[in-house]
């Protein structure tokens, strides 16, 4: 193992003062400060250098040298012939109508195609602090209505659509947006609640933020499919999604409340008294003065709570409701396809990634600019 | 309560009453726990009336009834014959299996990485980043998914991997040399544990006379002694055979040595490069929230690089590493329910198909959060002892 860095943060020393001049001296003076400033650096440094050659030259070969992008009308033998020495990305665009939008009727698939783009520029407003104030709560109120209208239909000529044909990527962003949506002013409340000086009250809070946590997502999930209809009299029945996503409200609701109580800590005393000083009340002491400043203290480890949750989605797979992952494991099961499911993987892979990926950008510039300010 | 005039007009009183903290806070709290308790009170009664019309009688009676369902991969002897509380506890030896190496595997492992992104190397810290960032991006189920897809993609049995002599890797999962244990390898290890409580002592000792006088006394004597000299001794003295059972290929399958199952690999590999990704970031910004001058201290001391990481900076950053990392081995071992995706056994997949054979929904539900909080509680007290112990004592 080479030595740590003393100095997190610091730019290494680039190149040496004698050797800037050219972009060759600049290039060795840089390689010898990073790749070979000692002797067990130089050793790790080529010992990886020959396991990533290696590697990415295999890799290159699989992926693409030996990769069959495309194969005529859903005929997978020319992949068959590769199996083994190249990928067979034909599987993609072959499933990509169903990995996407699973069973949601063919010819209406832009609907849920203009509902993800939706969800998209609904995140995007949002992450835009120009665009924090009241009116946001009015826009997401705005999208969700039109999302819901574009998924089920059954008005302006668009013909009606139940939920169990909804699938894919769409499902996905729904299980997890609305997630947020109802999850988030739950978790304010029980923050709030967790915080409260009426025993009662706190003493609620801790019980359910506590049995969310203290289980595994599946049990819930378990129970949303199997012991919700239990709960329920006679004569109600509850659709599966609705189910699933009511379970995740209530899970998202007590780990944004754990983050947001970490925000609402931070608030110094001073403000509280001061609120009370003026007589304001509990609720606009709460929702003008310590929550604006409680979660914008916390909003980096909120991206990283929607990431998890987002991720989290997923495990709807096992509860046999269709997300993008569902999707994908679905499409393969088709015998002809049955043996490129590393392909298909690999591409679903990719596309929470982006998606994670951005989040947690997100997330550490905002950070970057935090600590920028507090300098 | 605030003593009221009696000139005031009574609305005027109630409105004062209302606004009394104390007033307004008891009708809050009447009301939410009347509200909470209304909820629970109507769910309760729906289930037992929906209970009683399938025929379904609440209690634990179920677990003493034949479960009749294979489990594949255990430690502990188990048939279909047995019961549902057999099979219950052979599930939890099968989470706890997992769990709990993966999280000493995902702690190793994740240290490792979490240094390695700080280290001068360029291609090592940016190969480090690579690996976290692409291993947190992605949902752990996909992950586990395409671990079982690739152990399934391995060859036969017959055509298995031969990485060194005695381990295989096959389709049939891997399958590694054992010491098969015996009342003589067992009173070994005794011996072992038993060196190993007296070396520490030893240590606590040294280091109080060490503290007294300044002088550094060699611990390593001592260790040879109690930790390799004793157990030795014991095998010596008990005559105990050290064979190694070398596993070898039977016509379809594997004799001897030990196998782990596809599933149980795969999870494994899944929750241990998972965790290991976030235990990473964690053991980084640990090290990093040391502040600078305790390396430029160390350094000035003429102390070496390893040495000061070992002895000064690590012990400062486990202060910082240790509250996030309990939260990582709760979630790994949350996480290990995903078992259940790719049909290992554990807790959770056997509580589901008991649900799903004996209706006890309730019942089912209730042991699995119990023993999840079990587990979290234990998890919680051990890691609280170990943050109190390192925690820093300010004079």
């Amino acid at each position: 193992m080479t030595t740590v860095t003393q100095a997190p943060g610091n730019p290494l020393p680039f190149g040496t003062s004698r050797s800037r001049r050219t972009f060759a001296g600049r290039a060795i003076g840089w390689l010898r400060a990073n790749l070979f400033s000692s002797i067990s650096s130089s050793i790790v440094s080529l010992l990886l250098i020959s396991v990533l050659a290696k590697a990415f030259v295999s890799l290159v070969q699989w992926g693409y040298w030996n990769a069959v992008w495309l194969v005529p009308d859903n005929n997978p033998g020319a992949c068959r012939a590769v199996r083994g020495l190249g990928a067979c990305w034909a599987v993609i665009p072959e499933k990509l109508r169903f990995i996407l939008f699973g069973t949601y009727p063919f010819n209406q698939q832009w609907r849920p195609a203009l509902a993800m783009l939706i969800f998209i520029a609904l995140f995007y407003v949002s992450s835009r602090p120009k665009w924090w104030r009241k009116e946001l709560a009015l826009i997401w109120a705005a999208a969700l209505v039109v999302i819901g209208l574009l998924m089920w239909g059954g008005i302006f000529g668009m013909p009606y659509v139940s939920q169990d044909r909804w699938g894919g990527l769409p499902v996905t962003l729904i299980l997890a947006t609305f997630g947020l949506a109802f999850g988030f002013p739950l978790g304010i409340l029980v923050a709030l609640g967790r915080r409260s000086k009426l025993p009662a009250i706190r003493s609620l809070s801790v019980l359910y933020v506590e049995l969310i946590r203290g289980v595994p997502l599946i049990s819930l999930l378990f129970m949303a499919s199997v012991m919700f209809p239990l709960f329920m009299p006679d004569g109600v029945n509850i659709d599966k999604l609705l189910r699933a996503q009511i379970a995740f409200i209530l899970f998202a609701g007590a780990y944004l409340a754990e983050v947001i109580r970490g925000g609402l800590q931070a608030v110094p005393r001073g403000q509280h008294d001061a609120a009370d000083a003026l007589g304001l009340s509990y609720w606009k002491k709460n929702g003008l003065i310590i929550l604006p400043q409680a979660i914008r203290h916390v909003i980096p480890p909120l991206v990283n709570t929607f990431i998890a949750f987002f991720k989290d989605t997923s495990l709807v797979l096992i509860i046999g409701i269709f997300d993008l992952l569902t999707t994908a494991k679905t499409a393969i099961i088709d015998p002809a396809w049955q043996s490129f499911s590393v392909e298909v993987y690999i591409f679903v892979a990719l596309i929470y990634f982006a998606f994670c990926f951005a989040m947690s950008r997100y997330s550490r510039g905002l950070e970057a600019q935090d600590a920028h300010k507090a300098r | 309560m605030t003593t009221l005039k009696p000139a005031l007009p009574l609305s005027r009183r109630l409105h004062l009453a209302l606004t009394d903290k104390r007033i307004s806070g008891l009708i809050w709290q009447v009301v939410v726990v009347g509200i909470a308790v209304a909820i629970v009170a109507w769910l309760w009664s729906n289930a037992i009336h929906n209970l009683s019309v399938r025929r379904i009688s609440t209690g634990f009676a179920f677990l003493g009834r034949e479960a009749g369902m294979p489990i594949d991969d255990t430690w502990l002897p188990y048939s279909p014959k047995d019961t549902y509380l057999r099979a219950f506890i052979v599930g939890l030896t099968n989470t706890l299996r997992v769990a709990v190496i993966g999280i000493v595997l995902a702690t190793v492992l994740g240290t490792l990485v979490g240094v390695a992104r700080l280290s001068a190397n360029w291609l090592l810290s940016r190969l480090a980043a690579v690996y976290v960032e692409v291993l947190r991006d992605i949902p752990l189920l996909l992950q586990l998914l395409f671990w079982y897809v690739l152990m399934q993609g391995l060859p036969a049995a017959r055509a298995a991997w031969k990485p060194i002599e005695g381990v295989f890797l096959s389709n049939r999962g891997l399958v590694l040399p054992s010491i098969p244990l015996g009342s003589g390898q067992l009173w070994v290890l005794l011996a072992a544990v038993i060196g190993l409580v007296g070396l520490y002592a030893i240590r606590k000792r040294l280091i109080a006379r060490q503290m007294h006088d300044g002088r550094v006394r060699p611990i390593w004597p001592y260790a040879l002694v109690l930790v390799v000299g004793l157990p030795a001794l014991t095998s010596l003295a008990l005559g105990v055979s050290w064979s190694i059972a070398l596993p070898e290929l039977r016509g379809f399958n594997f004799v001897g040595g030990m196998t782990l199952a596809p599933e149980y690999f795969a999870l494994l590999v899944a929750l241990t490069t998972y965790t290991s990704a976030f235990i990473a970031e964690i053991v980084r910004s640990g090290i990093q929230s040391v502040s600078r001058g305790q390396w430029d201290a160390a350094m000035a001391l003429g102390l070496r690089r390893s040495f000061v990481l070992r002895q000064i900076v690590m012990p400062q950053a486990l202060r910082v590493i240790i509250p996030p990392m309990t939260s990582q081995y709760l979630n790994l071992t949350k996480n290990s329910s995903l078992a259940v995706a790719v049909g290992y056994q554990d807790i959770v997949s056997i509580a589901n198909t008991t649900l799903n054979q004996t209706g006890q929904a309730i019942e089912a539900i209730a042991l699995i959060m119990l023993v999840f909080l079990t587990i979290s509680l234990g998890i919680s007290l051990f890691m609280n002892w170990y943050n109190a112990r390192i925690a820093l004592v300010e004079r």
